[in-house]
Protein backbone atom coordinates (compact mmCIF):
# COMPACT_ATOMS: atom_id res chain seq x y z
CA UNK A 1 0.00 0.00 0.00
CA UNK A 2 0.93 3.36 -0.88
CA UNK A 3 2.15 5.95 1.55
CA UNK A 4 0.57 9.37 1.49
CA UNK A 5 3.92 10.80 0.72
CA UNK A 6 4.05 8.38 -2.57
CA UNK A 7 0.44 9.57 -3.36
CA UNK A 8 1.70 13.07 -3.19
CA UNK A 9 4.77 11.81 -5.21
CA UNK A 10 2.77 10.46 -7.65
CA UNK A 11 0.76 13.27 -8.24
CA UNK A 12 1.63 16.39 -11.32
CA UNK A 13 0.42 18.79 -9.24
CA UNK A 14 4.29 17.88 -6.89
CA UNK A 15 5.90 16.93 -9.89
CA UNK A 16 9.43 18.97 -9.07
CA UNK A 17 8.73 19.16 -5.08
CA UNK A 18 11.87 17.66 -2.90
CA UNK A 19 11.23 14.74 -0.97
CA UNK A 20 11.63 16.69 2.29
CA UNK A 21 8.58 19.20 1.62
CA UNK A 22 6.43 15.85 0.12
CA UNK A 23 7.32 14.24 3.49
CA UNK A 24 6.21 17.52 5.32
CA UNK A 25 3.01 18.32 3.39
CA UNK A 26 2.37 14.36 3.79
CA UNK A 27 2.09 14.78 7.48
CA UNK A 28 -0.96 16.86 6.98
CA UNK A 29 -2.39 14.70 4.77
CA UNK A 30 -5.27 11.69 5.17
CA UNK A 31 -6.17 9.59 2.74
CA UNK A 32 -9.96 9.56 1.96
CA UNK A 33 -13.22 8.30 -0.60
CA UNK A 34 -16.13 10.41 -1.73
CA UNK A 35 -18.95 8.12 -3.10
CA UNK A 36 -20.52 9.69 -6.00
CA UNK A 37 -22.82 12.76 -4.84
CA UNK A 38 -21.05 13.57 -1.84
CA UNK A 39 -19.69 17.35 -0.81
CA UNK A 40 -15.94 17.90 -0.82
CA UNK A 41 -17.00 21.08 0.21
CA UNK A 42 -19.94 23.69 1.04
CA UNK A 43 -20.16 27.52 0.02
CA UNK A 44 -19.67 29.33 3.42
CA UNK A 45 -18.02 26.27 5.22
CA UNK A 46 -14.17 27.19 7.01
CA UNK A 47 -11.95 26.67 4.24
CA UNK A 48 -9.02 24.42 6.53
CA UNK A 49 -8.44 21.94 3.39
CA UNK A 50 -7.66 21.18 -0.09
CA UNK A 51 -8.08 18.21 -2.05
CA UNK A 52 -5.56 16.18 -3.72
CA UNK A 53 -7.87 14.20 -6.96
CA UNK A 54 -6.11 10.97 -7.24
CA UNK A 55 -8.97 9.10 -9.74
CA UNK A 56 -12.58 10.65 -10.10
CA UNK A 57 -14.30 13.77 -11.10
CA UNK A 58 -15.64 16.68 -8.92
CA UNK A 59 -17.20 19.55 -9.83
CA UNK A 60 -17.11 23.07 -8.68
CA UNK A 61 -20.36 24.70 -8.73
CA UNK A 62 -22.99 27.33 -7.26
CA UNK A 63 -26.56 27.50 -6.33
CA UNK A 64 -28.02 30.32 -7.79
CA UNK A 65 -31.66 31.44 -6.85
CA UNK A 66 -33.58 31.01 -9.93
CA UNK A 67 -31.46 29.05 -12.49
CA UNK A 68 -30.41 26.47 -9.18
CA UNK A 69 -27.29 24.88 -8.89
CA UNK A 70 -24.66 26.04 -11.92
CA UNK A 71 -21.61 23.98 -12.37
CA UNK A 72 -18.74 26.52 -13.03
CA UNK A 73 -15.91 23.91 -13.58
CA UNK A 74 -14.95 20.33 -13.48
CA UNK A 75 -12.10 18.72 -11.38
CA UNK A 76 -10.17 15.38 -12.51
CA UNK A 77 -7.10 13.11 -11.24
CA UNK A 78 -5.01 15.74 -12.61
CA UNK A 79 -5.85 18.44 -10.66
CA UNK A 80 -6.49 19.78 -6.66
CA UNK A 81 -9.19 21.74 -5.21
CA UNK A 82 -10.14 24.60 -2.86
CA UNK A 83 -7.59 27.22 -2.20
CA UNK A 84 -9.85 29.08 0.39
CA UNK A 85 -7.59 27.96 2.80
CA UNK A 86 -4.70 30.02 1.66
CA UNK A 87 -6.10 33.43 2.58
CA UNK A 88 -8.52 34.78 5.27
CA UNK A 89 -11.23 34.10 6.16
CA UNK A 90 -10.72 30.99 5.53
CA UNK A 91 -14.38 30.56 3.89
CA UNK A 92 -15.13 28.30 1.05
CA UNK A 93 -16.32 30.40 -1.93
CA UNK A 94 -18.28 27.17 -3.81
CA UNK A 95 -19.89 23.47 -3.57
CA UNK A 96 -17.49 20.97 -4.85
CA UNK A 97 -19.20 17.59 -5.45
CA UNK A 98 -18.43 14.70 -6.51
CA UNK A 99 -19.67 13.25 -9.73
CA UNK A 100 -17.80 9.87 -9.50
CA UNK A 101 -16.61 7.91 -6.96
CA UNK A 102 -13.36 10.10 -6.11
CA UNK A 103 -9.93 9.00 -4.20
CA UNK A 104 -8.32 11.40 -3.10
CA UNK A 105 -5.64 12.93 -0.57
CA UNK A 106 -7.09 15.29 2.22
CA UNK A 107 -4.37 18.13 3.22
CA UNK A 108 -4.99 20.12 6.15
CA UNK A 109 -4.88 23.32 5.74
CA UNK A 110 -4.07 24.41 9.24
CA UNK A 111 -1.44 22.48 9.67
CA UNK A 112 -0.23 23.11 6.16
CA UNK A 113 -0.28 27.23 7.11
CA UNK A 114 1.62 26.43 10.10
CA UNK A 115 4.52 24.47 8.16
CA UNK A 116 4.67 26.66 5.18
CA UNK A 117 5.25 29.75 8.18
CA UNK A 118 8.05 28.37 8.92
CA UNK A 119 9.62 26.82 5.80
CA UNK A 120 9.17 29.89 3.38
CA UNK A 121 10.55 27.72 0.76
CA UNK A 122 7.82 25.40 1.31
CA UNK A 123 5.26 27.82 1.02
CA UNK A 124 7.15 29.18 -2.14
CA UNK A 125 6.99 25.92 -4.12
CA UNK A 126 3.02 25.24 -2.74
CA UNK A 127 2.24 29.11 -3.54
CA UNK A 128 3.84 28.52 -7.12
CA UNK A 129 1.78 25.60 -7.88
CA UNK A 130 -1.78 27.12 -6.67
CA UNK A 131 -0.79 30.22 -8.79
CA UNK A 132 -0.75 28.34 -11.85
CA UNK A 133 -3.36 26.54 -11.44
CA UNK A 134 -5.57 29.90 -10.57
CA UNK A 135 -4.09 31.41 -13.54
CA UNK A 136 -5.46 28.88 -15.80
CA UNK A 137 -8.92 28.67 -14.08
CA UNK A 138 -8.96 32.67 -14.06
CA UNK A 139 -8.20 32.50 -17.89
CA UNK A 140 -10.76 29.88 -18.38
CA UNK A 141 -13.07 31.56 -16.81
CA UNK A 142 -12.52 35.32 -18.84
CA UNK A 143 -13.29 33.09 -21.72
CA UNK A 144 -16.48 31.10 -20.26
CA UNK A 145 -17.62 34.78 -19.58
CA UNK A 146 -16.76 36.14 -22.78
CA UNK A 147 -19.71 33.60 -23.95
CA UNK A 148 -17.83 33.54 -26.86
CA UNK A 149 -20.46 31.22 -28.82
CA UNK A 150 -23.09 32.92 -28.02
CA UNK A 151 -25.58 34.05 -30.85
CA UNK A 152 -23.94 36.41 -33.33
CA UNK A 153 -20.20 36.11 -32.20
CA UNK B 1 -17.02 28.20 -67.82
CA UNK B 2 -19.62 28.86 -65.67
CA UNK B 3 -20.01 32.72 -64.18
CA UNK B 4 -18.49 32.52 -60.43
CA UNK B 5 -20.45 35.97 -60.03
CA UNK B 6 -24.49 33.36 -61.31
CA UNK B 7 -26.26 32.02 -58.86
CA UNK B 8 -27.76 28.52 -59.68
CA UNK B 9 -30.81 27.96 -58.95
CA UNK B 10 -30.96 25.04 -55.79
CA UNK B 11 -34.30 23.42 -53.76
CA UNK B 12 -34.35 22.43 -50.47
CA UNK B 13 -34.92 18.88 -50.30
CA UNK B 14 -34.59 17.98 -46.85
CA UNK B 15 -34.57 20.33 -43.60
CA UNK B 16 -33.27 19.30 -39.99
CA UNK B 17 -34.18 21.54 -37.05
CA UNK B 18 -30.47 21.82 -35.46
CA UNK B 19 -31.17 24.42 -32.84
CA UNK B 20 -34.05 26.78 -32.26
CA UNK B 21 -32.72 29.38 -34.07
CA UNK B 22 -30.18 26.71 -36.40
CA UNK B 23 -31.40 24.65 -39.31
CA UNK B 24 -29.55 22.10 -41.84
CA UNK B 25 -30.75 22.50 -45.08
CA UNK B 26 -29.98 19.51 -47.99
CA UNK B 27 -30.38 21.32 -51.32
CA UNK B 28 -30.18 20.34 -54.54
CA UNK B 29 -29.87 21.98 -58.04
CA UNK B 30 -33.60 22.85 -59.74
CA UNK B 31 -32.50 21.59 -62.83
CA UNK B 32 -30.88 18.32 -63.35
CA UNK B 33 -27.75 19.78 -63.54
CA UNK B 34 -24.80 18.17 -61.89
CA UNK B 35 -23.90 19.05 -58.48
CA UNK B 36 -20.64 21.24 -58.79
CA UNK B 37 -17.61 19.12 -56.56
CA UNK B 38 -16.85 20.76 -53.61
CA UNK B 39 -14.44 20.12 -50.56
CA UNK B 40 -14.87 19.95 -46.85
CA UNK B 41 -13.48 23.74 -45.70
CA UNK B 42 -15.37 25.01 -48.98
CA UNK B 43 -18.26 27.15 -48.59
CA UNK B 44 -20.88 28.29 -51.30
CA UNK B 45 -22.99 31.85 -51.26
CA UNK B 46 -26.78 31.11 -50.79
CA UNK B 47 -29.14 34.09 -51.79
CA UNK B 48 -32.15 33.88 -50.44
CA UNK B 49 -33.91 35.71 -53.73
CA UNK B 50 -34.98 39.09 -53.09
CA UNK B 51 -32.75 39.53 -49.84
CA UNK B 52 -29.26 39.07 -50.17
CA UNK B 53 -26.36 36.61 -50.44
CA UNK B 54 -24.68 35.05 -47.35
CA UNK B 55 -21.85 32.76 -47.20
CA UNK B 56 -22.26 29.38 -45.48
CA UNK B 57 -19.42 26.49 -44.99
CA UNK B 58 -20.28 23.32 -46.40
CA UNK B 59 -21.74 21.15 -43.36
CA UNK B 60 -22.37 17.53 -45.00
CA UNK B 61 -20.50 15.12 -46.73
CA UNK B 62 -18.53 16.00 -50.08
CA UNK B 63 -18.61 12.81 -51.52
CA UNK B 64 -22.54 12.56 -51.58
CA UNK B 65 -22.98 13.41 -54.81
CA UNK B 66 -27.09 14.38 -55.01
CA UNK B 67 -27.18 17.40 -52.73
CA UNK B 68 -25.02 19.61 -50.83
CA UNK B 69 -25.68 20.36 -47.17
CA UNK B 70 -24.99 23.63 -45.09
CA UNK B 71 -25.92 24.68 -41.36
CA UNK B 72 -27.75 27.93 -41.04
CA UNK B 73 -28.02 30.21 -37.83
CA UNK B 74 -30.47 33.07 -38.16
CA UNK B 75 -28.30 35.50 -36.83
CA UNK B 76 -29.54 38.81 -39.28
CA UNK B 77 -32.15 39.23 -42.08
CA UNK B 78 -30.45 37.16 -45.21
CA UNK B 79 -29.42 33.59 -42.49
CA UNK B 80 -32.83 34.38 -41.05
CA UNK B 81 -34.68 33.89 -44.69
CA UNK B 82 -32.05 30.93 -45.14
CA UNK B 83 -32.80 28.81 -42.06
CA UNK B 84 -36.21 29.32 -41.89
CA UNK B 85 -36.47 27.95 -45.93
CA UNK B 86 -38.99 25.04 -45.91
CA UNK B 87 -39.10 21.90 -48.03
CA UNK B 88 -39.36 22.11 -51.73
CA UNK B 89 -38.12 26.54 -51.20
CA UNK B 90 -35.78 27.73 -53.64
CA UNK B 91 -32.93 29.56 -53.30
CA UNK B 92 -29.89 30.86 -55.35
CA UNK B 93 -26.24 28.74 -54.83
CA UNK B 94 -23.38 30.00 -56.32
CA UNK B 95 -20.18 28.06 -55.43
CA UNK B 96 -17.75 26.37 -54.28
CA UNK B 97 -15.71 29.00 -53.24
CA UNK B 98 -11.97 29.09 -51.45
CA UNK B 99 -9.56 26.88 -50.06
CA UNK B 100 -10.00 23.82 -48.05
CA UNK B 101 -8.99 21.72 -45.50
CA UNK B 102 -5.47 20.07 -46.32
CA UNK B 103 -6.52 16.42 -46.82
CA UNK B 104 -3.51 15.36 -48.55
CA UNK B 105 -1.49 16.81 -46.17
CA UNK B 106 -3.55 14.91 -43.30
CA UNK B 107 -2.90 11.58 -44.39
CA UNK B 108 -0.84 9.28 -42.64
CA UNK B 109 -1.07 11.52 -40.21
CA UNK B 110 -3.16 11.91 -36.36
CA UNK B 111 -5.45 14.40 -36.62
CA UNK B 112 -6.75 16.58 -33.96
CA UNK B 113 -10.37 18.19 -34.48
CA UNK B 114 -11.03 21.14 -32.35
CA UNK B 115 -14.47 22.75 -33.21
CA UNK B 116 -16.21 25.40 -30.73
CA UNK B 117 -19.74 26.67 -30.66
CA UNK B 118 -21.40 26.67 -34.76
CA UNK B 119 -17.69 25.69 -35.88
CA UNK B 120 -18.70 22.52 -35.77
CA UNK B 121 -20.51 22.60 -38.68
CA UNK B 122 -17.75 23.63 -41.07
CA UNK B 123 -15.57 20.41 -39.45
CA UNK B 124 -18.47 18.13 -39.77
CA UNK B 125 -17.74 17.66 -43.80
CA UNK B 126 -14.03 16.71 -42.87
CA UNK B 127 -15.33 14.32 -40.11
CA UNK B 128 -17.71 12.64 -42.77
CA UNK B 129 -14.25 12.71 -45.23
CA UNK B 130 -12.24 11.28 -42.46
CA UNK B 131 -14.51 8.36 -41.38
CA UNK B 132 -14.89 7.82 -44.93
CA UNK B 133 -11.23 7.06 -45.79
CA UNK B 134 -10.79 5.61 -41.97
CA UNK B 135 -7.71 3.73 -43.36
CA UNK B 136 -6.05 6.79 -44.94
CA UNK B 137 -5.72 8.80 -41.20
CA UNK B 138 -4.11 7.79 -38.24
CA UNK B 139 -5.71 8.51 -34.57
CA UNK B 140 -8.58 10.98 -35.09
CA UNK B 141 -9.77 13.13 -31.79
CA UNK B 142 -12.73 15.63 -32.44
CA UNK B 143 -13.05 18.00 -29.30
CA UNK B 144 -16.28 20.25 -29.01
CA UNK B 145 -16.68 23.06 -26.95
CA UNK B 146 -19.98 25.04 -26.93
CA UNK B 147 -21.79 26.90 -24.53
CA UNK B 148 -24.41 24.94 -22.54
CA UNK B 149 -25.82 21.27 -23.23
CA UNK B 150 -28.78 22.79 -25.23
CA UNK B 151 -26.81 24.12 -27.13
CA UNK B 152 -24.96 21.27 -28.84
CA UNK B 153 -25.32 21.01 -32.59
CA UNK B 154 -25.46 17.63 -33.53
CA UNK B 155 -25.90 16.12 -30.73
CA UNK B 156 -27.54 12.93 -31.91
CA UNK B 157 -25.19 12.41 -34.14
CA UNK B 158 -21.92 13.84 -32.29
CA UNK B 159 -23.82 10.17 -29.52
CA UNK B 160 -23.28 8.06 -32.80
CA UNK B 161 -19.65 9.62 -32.98
CA UNK B 162 -19.33 8.73 -29.34
CA UNK B 163 -20.13 5.31 -29.87
CA UNK B 164 -17.30 4.54 -32.91
CA UNK B 165 -14.16 3.31 -31.73
CA UNK B 166 -12.28 4.89 -34.86
CA UNK B 167 -12.53 8.44 -33.62
CA UNK B 168 -11.93 9.71 -29.70
CA UNK B 169 -14.17 12.58 -28.99
CA UNK B 170 -14.61 15.21 -26.39
CA UNK B 171 -17.66 17.46 -25.40
CA UNK B 172 -17.29 20.66 -23.25
CA UNK B 173 -19.55 23.37 -22.09
CA UNK B 174 -19.03 26.50 -20.69
CA UNK B 175 -21.65 26.15 -17.83
CA UNK B 176 -24.49 23.51 -17.13
CA UNK B 177 -26.97 22.68 -14.74
CA UNK B 178 -26.71 19.57 -12.86
CA UNK B 179 -28.51 17.23 -15.19
CA UNK B 180 -25.16 17.23 -17.46
CA UNK B 181 -22.81 14.66 -16.39
CA UNK B 182 -20.33 15.80 -19.15
CA UNK B 183 -17.26 17.78 -19.20
CA UNK B 184 -17.49 21.88 -17.81
CA UNK B 185 -15.06 24.19 -19.16
CA UNK B 186 -13.81 25.68 -21.92
CA UNK B 187 -12.49 23.69 -24.53
CA UNK B 188 -8.98 23.76 -24.35
CA UNK B 189 -8.81 21.23 -21.08
CA UNK B 190 -10.08 18.98 -23.08
CA UNK B 191 -6.55 18.84 -24.30
CA UNK B 192 -5.18 18.35 -20.83
CA UNK B 193 -4.04 14.68 -20.45
CA UNK B 194 -5.50 13.27 -23.91
CA UNK B 195 -2.27 11.86 -24.77
CA UNK B 196 -1.98 12.38 -28.23
CA UNK B 197 1.60 12.85 -30.31
CA UNK B 198 1.49 16.49 -31.07
CA UNK B 199 5.18 15.31 -33.56
CA UNK B 200 2.73 13.52 -35.71
CA UNK B 201 -0.54 15.05 -35.48
CA UNK B 202 -2.20 17.93 -38.09
CA UNK B 203 -4.62 19.83 -36.06
CA UNK B 204 -8.13 21.54 -37.56
CA UNK B 205 -9.79 24.46 -35.56
CA UNK B 206 -12.71 26.17 -36.51
CA UNK B 207 -14.48 28.25 -33.97
CA UNK B 208 -14.93 32.06 -32.17
CA UNK B 209 -11.73 34.02 -33.77
CA UNK B 210 -10.24 33.84 -29.68
CA UNK B 211 -11.36 29.96 -29.16
CA UNK B 212 -8.87 29.46 -32.04
CA UNK B 213 -5.94 31.59 -30.63
CA UNK B 214 -6.23 29.76 -27.60
CA UNK B 215 -6.86 26.55 -28.86
CA UNK B 216 -3.92 27.03 -31.50
CA UNK B 217 -1.62 28.25 -27.97
CA UNK B 218 -2.56 24.96 -25.95
CA UNK B 219 -1.61 22.60 -29.05
CA UNK B 220 1.16 24.32 -29.46
CA UNK B 221 2.41 23.69 -25.88
CA UNK B 222 1.05 20.11 -26.31
CA UNK B 223 3.88 19.91 -29.21
CA UNK B 224 1.99 20.05 -32.59
CA UNK B 225 4.06 22.45 -34.80
CA UNK B 226 2.35 25.48 -35.64
CA UNK B 227 2.58 24.87 -39.45
CA UNK B 228 0.60 21.79 -38.38
CA UNK B 229 -2.48 23.77 -37.18
CA UNK B 230 -4.88 25.36 -39.72
CA UNK B 231 -7.80 27.46 -38.82
CA UNK B 232 -11.01 28.63 -40.70
CA UNK B 233 -11.06 32.32 -40.63
CA UNK B 234 -14.34 34.37 -41.17
CA UNK B 235 -14.93 37.31 -42.75
CA UNK B 236 -18.02 39.28 -44.68
CA UNK B 237 -17.80 37.64 -47.73
CA UNK B 238 -19.29 39.27 -50.70
CA UNK B 239 -17.99 38.38 -54.20
CA UNK B 240 -16.16 35.40 -52.90
CA UNK B 241 -13.55 35.56 -55.90
CA UNK B 242 -11.43 38.36 -54.45
CA UNK B 243 -12.74 41.20 -56.23
CA UNK B 244 -14.36 43.28 -54.09
CA UNK B 245 -12.04 43.30 -50.86
CA UNK B 246 -14.80 42.54 -48.56
CA UNK B 247 -13.33 40.24 -46.67
CA UNK B 248 -9.40 41.67 -46.85
CA UNK B 249 -7.73 40.23 -43.95
CA UNK B 250 -4.32 41.72 -43.94
CA UNK B 251 -2.54 40.52 -46.90
CA UNK B 252 -4.96 38.04 -47.97
CA UNK B 253 -8.85 37.64 -49.00
CA UNK B 254 -10.32 35.40 -46.85
CA UNK B 255 -12.86 34.22 -49.56
CA UNK B 256 -10.11 33.56 -52.01
CA UNK B 257 -7.15 32.90 -49.86
CA UNK B 258 -9.00 31.63 -47.42
CA UNK B 259 -11.20 30.55 -45.43
CA UNK B 260 -8.41 27.88 -44.63
CA UNK B 261 -5.54 29.15 -43.09
CA UNK B 262 -2.24 27.34 -41.86
CA UNK B 263 -1.81 29.09 -38.66
CA UNK B 264 1.52 31.09 -39.25
CA UNK B 265 -0.21 32.93 -42.13
CA UNK B 266 -2.52 34.38 -39.92
CA UNK B 267 -0.92 33.97 -36.77
CA UNK B 268 0.57 37.88 -36.66
CA UNK B 269 -2.50 38.93 -38.02
CA UNK B 270 -4.37 37.74 -34.95
CA UNK B 271 -2.79 40.19 -32.45
CA UNK B 272 -3.76 43.41 -35.28
CA UNK B 273 -6.88 44.81 -33.91
CA UNK B 274 -7.59 46.84 -36.81
CA UNK B 275 -7.54 43.78 -39.36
Amino acid sequence: MKSIADLLHDHPFFAGLSPAHINLLAGCGKNIHFDTGNFLMKEGENANTFYVIRSGKVVVEAYTPGFGHQIVTQVDHHGVVGYSWLFPPYRVAFDVRAIEPVSAVQLDGKCLRSKTESDHELGYQLMRRFAQVMLQRLQATRLQMLDVYRKGS
Amino acid sequence: MIDPMLPAVYKVVRVSQDLPDTATLDLAPASNSKLPACQPGQFNMLYALGQGEVAISISGDTDEADCVRHTVRAVGSVTRAVAGMKLGDQLGLRGPFGRAWPLNRMQGKDIVLMAGGLGLAPLRSVIYHLLNHRDAYGRITLFYGTRTPQDRLYAAEFTLWQQRGDLETGITVDSAGRDWHGHVGVVTTLLEGSGFDGNNTIALICGPEIMMRFSAAELIKQGVQPGNIYVSMERNMKCAVGFCGHCQYGPYFVCKNGPVFALPQVAHLFRIREV
